[in-house]
């Protein structure tokens, strides 16, 4: 398990969640895309402090931060939808086409 | 030296599994099972963690994020279209592009972890480093910990003002149509 593995495998939870992130309709996989590519900056995060930083305790701050980012994405993301829902009737993006509420 | 090869086997099994249920999440007809493709990536993400020592990141991401796919999955249950995936659905726009992006983005990260040069600096053993995390978090970093806590209260204030019943410019749902019997027509605010 060397530190070019781990970080392999976190750029391929990176592209698939850019894919995600480009290529889905609805809004909560759209979500999902963005999800998978904090997790791969994630596991990139960790393998850096635990194989190149010495594992000093403000990487694993720095991951603590993340977490907090990815609660703050989910909350407001989810409250968007719901606002944009009641509004517009719209699950998928293409529905949106004005930004005027 | 048996020990470092079970870790490796046992990473590239959770790997795989991160991998695969990352992929399997855009290519699967049910939004409730896309959900929970999504939660077995996060939990096989939060097994590398633990591996790299990071035990308590780890158990944290497992623990928030099975909380967070069942949110998921009532989300999609209410809102979208065909949640249960009984007909076969495909619901993406410029797919060619974005694969190509996709696979671009994954072949420059990948070259970056191949190319570079990485000092090797250990981590300490894991219940330590669990232990200078909770000195961490109490003492020298303690205004981060203090400012992501009070980021994730604005979050919940601004969560239930955005989804509120009452919006800022009166009833959230003032002038909202009911659901059109076309699901393509163009409904106006």
């Amino acid at each position: 398990m060397s530190t070019e593995a781990v970080l392999i495998v976190a750029a391929a939870l990176f592209g698939i969640g850019v894919y995600g992130a480009l290529s889905q309709q609805s809004f909560v996989m759209l979500m999902m895309g963005l999800e998978l590519i904090i997790n791969a900056a994630f596991v990139a995060l960790v393998v850096l402090w635990a194989r190149a930083a010495g594992g000093n305790p403000e990487g694993q701050m720095l991951g603590v931060v993340f977490m907090t980012v990815m609660a703050v994405e989910m909350a407001l993301g989810f409250a968007l939808i719901t606002g944009v829902y009641r509004v517009r009737r719209a699950d998928i993006t293409e529905k949106l086409r004005r930004l005027k509420g | 030296m048996i020990d470092d090869q079970i870790v490796t086997i046992v990473f590239w099994i959770f790997s795989a599994g991160a991998i695969i249920a990352g992929y399997r999440v855009f290519r699967t007809d049910s939004m409730v099972r896309a959900a929970f493709y999504l939660l077995a990536s996060f939990a096989a993400v939060g097994g590398i963690l633990i591996l790299l020592g990071s035990e308590f990141l780890g158990m944290v991401l497992i623990l928030m994020m099975a909380g967070e796919m069942l949110i998921m999955a009532i989300v999609m249950v209410m809102y979208m279209m065909n949640p249960a995936g009984l007909n076969p659905m495909v619901m993406v726009h410029q797919n060619r592009v974005a694969a190509i992006a996709g696979v671009v983005a994954f072949l420059a990260l990948a070259g970056v972890a191949l190319a570079g040069d990485f000092p090797d600096k250990p981590a300490p053993d894991p219940p330590a480093a669990t232990r200078e995390l909770g000195v961490e978090l109490l003492g020298n970093s303690m205004l981060v910990f203090q400012t992501a806590g009070v980021t994730l209260l604005a979050t919940m204030i601004g969560a239930v003002a955005l989804a509120g019943h009452r919006g800022r410019y009166g009833a959230a749902d003032e002038g909202s149509l009911e659901p059109p019997l076309q699901p393509d027509e163009e409904t106006e605010g």
